[in-house]
């Protein structure tokens, strides 16, 4: 006898936004028993379960998954132990990117999620989550550092990214306030921009409408697990019995991991940004410095700074970018933030009569090889991760909900999948 | 008595007072209105934290009325939107 999957009812309100009589509505259609993996059949034939999936993690990349999965028709369980967009997701800048990344497997997923950020902005709304198709400006300083970038943008293009190099009086006519004296850049136009916590809570509510359950002030603390496959998640609420359980906690993802019994490296990277008070527009389109590609690929565990600026929709000015491991550290380093202050100026002259209005701090979750670890974990059936996406996350996100809801269902994934998987850190049964 | 210019009138203070406890004790209560609905703004926080008392104080925008120390003579004006009179191109 098959279980059908059920939407469960908790008695809890929907999150605000969901329509009326929404939350009754039954599961949306559970994939058939017969479209499941092989080895599943028994898992999903004994097992009266919530949900197909619990997504641990109420992030960025938590709420694309439970986006996608609800899309492809999976039940789905978010938990998030604090609020939407609490962690790494709700300190960054909101970039998606392709002009940082480097021919390869994240560049690959980094283009996906530029058209499916797209898609997902067309079914959300574009002005709700703020997104931008504003493009990125990469400042080389000096005739070196040009011909560095002429070698990286040859071989992005290659890649099929879109890049138009830029002499010194392009980067004006782009940024009329930039530092004169500047040897050239390149625009990709490509890049955009969102605001990561409203495309955060707009995800997780369009899953919530389509019948995702988003538990807040719910941690996972333990695996339920079976026959050495998992059939649920132990949480500070009771347990959820579910087929699937997705490790989407982020920067707390190798801690969870650890938790579930099947240890992944992911460690925090700690970054500042400062937030200018708001101003009429004046930083047109995402701006960095050439050397922030090198700092970003860096493996150092030194402080490393560049300039990265950009403005918001609200007008103010976000300031970045620095990158160093101390752990969990939230005290507030001075001379960064200073050297950050005078590192924009440098580019931005005009910033030296605009004030600072706060500084924010956040964790980026970085893996030894600074590829995202998305995909099923082989010493644990049931298990998949989707984290480690370092200072990428916004702009990995809706790939990693499409490829994490694609190996779920079995269909062929979009993406080649090996680079993101779990097993290449040398997994060990455990 | 110590005071101050704010928009059309005076606002006396006694020495050590903020900006916007003399406006309080004026009973003065909005000093900006927001850049999007031009809605009235004044003390929130009282602590320098919120930014909703932002001011313009002698031509400079986005001052914090709690923490900037009232001064004799002082131009304080009410802050619309961001401050900025034209875009700063």
């Amino acid at each position: 006898v098959t279980a059908p999957a059920q939407y469960p009812h908790t008695g809890a309100l929907p999150p605000a936004g969901t329509p009326a009589g929404a939350a009754a509505l039954p599961a949306a259609s559970v994939i058939p028993t017969s479209q499941h993996p092989a080895e599943l059949q028994s898992a999903v034939k004994c097992s009266a379960v919530a949900a197909d999936v619990v997504i641990v993690g109420g992030g960025i990349v938590g709420a694309a998954c439970a986006y996608f999965a609800s899309r492809a028709g999976l039940s789905v369980i978010v938990l998030e132990r604090s609020a939407v967009a609490a962690g790494t997701t709700g300190a960054g800048e909101g970039n998606i990117l392709v002009s940082d990344k480097l021919p390869g497997a994240e560049l690959a997923m980094a283009l996906r999620s530029v058209e499916l950020w797209q898609q997902v902005a067309a079914e959300l709304g574009p002005d709700s989550i703020e997104l931008e198709r504003k493009g990125g400006v990469v400042v080389a300083a000096t005739g070196d550092s040009m011909a560095a970038l002429q070698i990286l943008s040859e071989t992005q293009i290659r890649a099929g990214v879109r890049v138009e190099l830029l002499d010194g009086g392009d980067l004006h006519d782009l940024e009329p306030h930039l530092a004169p004296g500047l040897d050239g850049g390149a625009f990709y136009p490509q890049d955009m921009q969102v605001q990561p916590m409203m495309a955060a809570a707009r995800m997780a509510q369009q899953a919530a409408i389509r019948g995702a359950d988003v538990r807040l002030g719910v941690a996972a603390v333990g695996l339920l697990t079976s026959s050495g496959r998992v059939t649920g998640v132990q949480t500070t609420d009771g347990a959820i019995a579910c087929r699937w359980v997705v490790n989407a906690a982020g920067t707390w993802g190798g801690e969870l991991s650890t938790l579930f019994g099947a240890e992944i490296p992911v460690l925090p990277r700690r970054g500042f940004i400062l937030v200018t008070e708001p101003l009429a527009p004046l930083v047109r389109h995402k701006v960095y410095a050439a050397d922030y590609v090198a700092n970003v690929a860096s493996s150092s565990g030194g402080l490393e700074m560049s300039s990265v600026i950009e403005s918001t929709m609200a007008g103010t000015i976000l300031i970045g970018a620095s990158r160093e491991r101390v752990g969990f550290d939230r005290t507030l380093s001075v001379p960064i933030v200073r050297r950050l202050a005078r590192q924009a100026v440098d580019l931005f002259p005009i910033l030296a009569s605009v004030k600072v209005m706060r500084v924010y701090h956040g964790f980026r979750p970085y893996s030894p090889d600074h590829l995202p670890v998305v995909g099923p974990d082989d010493r644990l059936p049931g298990l998949l991760h989707a984290c480690g996406h370092e200072g990428a996350g916004i702009g990995l996100a809706p790939a990693t909900g499409e490829l994490i809801t694609e190996q779920i269902t079995g269909v062929a994934p979009t993406l080649d999948a090996t680079p993101f998987a779990p097993s290449r850190f040398g997994a060990t049964q455990p | 008595m110590t005071s101050f210019r704010f928009d059309d009138r005076e606002v006396p203070f006694q020495p050590g007072q903020t900006v916007a406890a003399a406006q309080i004790n004026t009973d003065i209560l909005s000093w900006r209105r927001t850049r999007k609905a031009a809605r009235p703004r004044g003390l929130f926080c009282g602590i320098g934290l919120c930014f909703d008392c932002l001011v313009i104080i002698d031509g400079t925008p986005n001052q914090r009325g709690c923490l900037v120390p009232a001064q004799d003579g002082m131009s304080v004006k009410t802050q619309e939107g961001n401050g900025f009179v034209a875009p700063a191109q």
